[in-house]
């Protein structure tokens, strides 16, 4: 399991073994929604903000 | 075989579905919306971002969630003969309430009384012809937001200078749709072709009952009446892989009140025991073979 910087806050944020590339996770800390640019090496930026036609 | 999945980033959702792909055998080849680039005037032949041409793609999966992005793919990838799970013309009707309850008006199936206007005063009109309380709801969006209920006159003329303020000219269509006075809950049923595979009660004390706003989940026996009605639902809309909400009016009457053509169900594998990923990519598989 390895770590990374999270952009908003410099935390280390904890990456899943299991985690894949442009998955969304938190940062435990300040609570940002983070995405996973690359995994090697692990990069991590804020994820896009909502816009208005997203959903299901 | 050739599979891919377009997606925005993924999520819980995406994650399962590619897990049950790899469980058949298949690795799907996974396509962000942010690096399409489509020749609109040229074909199939043109490469995906995978740098392999969309033709070599005997199915796609559309799971983005940007509404604008998967809908204007599916409709270039359809119109190239490109097999896609849903079709463009269901996802675009269940994109917008109002062509929804067009579908569900043609096909008889019930849904709770609704009009539309496009002018603030005879939006007034309409809503004293529905009759209050009634709800406000963007003909495009989901996961609950900007939906308004409306008490009375007073509400709905501020809800209405607002949105013709604030608001850009979607905005500007009022659909508004009776009131239903649930019982805490409504319902949320998976169709995955012909089958409604499970269903999910979504209870709240809020009027709004989304799960993206904290509704909890717990299973719904799928009853014949609720099979029936759901796939009258789909078949209504052009069919393919959906979830249909409905509402238990006071009466006891079920109305179908949304159609989702890109369905979330992260939460509802574990209280309905189906494995919902699975019947996705089963049915994916199958609908390969039909249209091979």
């Amino acid at each position: 399991m390895s770590t990374a910087t999270c952009p908003e806050c410099d935390a280390d944020v904890t990456i899943p073994a299991d985690a894949m590339e442009n998955e969304l996770i938190s940062c435990a800390d300040c609570g940002a929604e983070l995405e996973i640019i690359s995994l090697n090496p692990v990069e991590l930026d804020l994820a896009p903000e909502v816009e208005e036609d997203w959903g299901e | 075989m050739r599979i891919g999945i377009l997606i925005t980033h993924i999520r819980a959702e995406e994650k399962l579905l590619i897990s049950a792909f790899q469980e058949r055998g298949i690795e799907p080849d996974i396509i962000l919306d942010r690096d399409l680039n489509f020749d609109v005037t040229a074909g199939p032949e043109q490469l995906a971002p995978t740098g392999v041409p969309w033709q070599a793609y005997d199915l796609l999966m559309e799971r983005s969630i940007s509404t604008s992005r998967g809908l204007y793919t599916l409709a270039l990838l359809n119109s190239w003969g490109i097999n896609t799970i849903n079709r463009y013309e269901p996802a675009a009707i269940c994109a917008d309430k109002l062509r929804t309850s067009i579908a569900l008006a043609q096909a008889g199936v019930p849904q709770p009384p609704a009009r539309v206007a496009f002018d603030p005063e005879t939006t007034l009109k309409a809503l004293d012809q529905l009759g209050y309380p009634a709800v406000f709801k963007p003909v495009t969006g989901s996961w609950g937001r900007l939906l308004a209920r409306v008490n009375d006159q007073d509400t709905a003329e501020a809800i209405i200078e607002h949105r013709q303020t604030l608001g850009d000219y979607h905005h500007h269509t009022y659909y508004v749709q009776q009131y239903i006075d649930k019982p805490g809950r409504d319902i949320r049923a998976f169709v995955v072709g012909e089958r409604t595979i499970c269903a999910i009660y979504r209870q709240s004390p809020h009027w709004i009952t989304n799960t993206a706003r904290g509704g909890q989940a717990s299973n719904c026996p799928v009853t014949p009446e609720i099979n029936d009605l759901c796939l009258r639902a789909a078949q209504a809309v052009g069919g393919g892989v959906l979830a249909i909400d409905l509402l238990e009016a006071p009466d006891g009457q079920l109305l179908v009140n949304e159609v989702n053509h890109t369905m979330e169900f992260r939460n509802s594998s574990a209280p309905t025991g189906v494995n919902i990923p699975a019947e996705v990519v089963s049915y994916a598989l199958s609908q390969m073979r039909v249209t091979a």
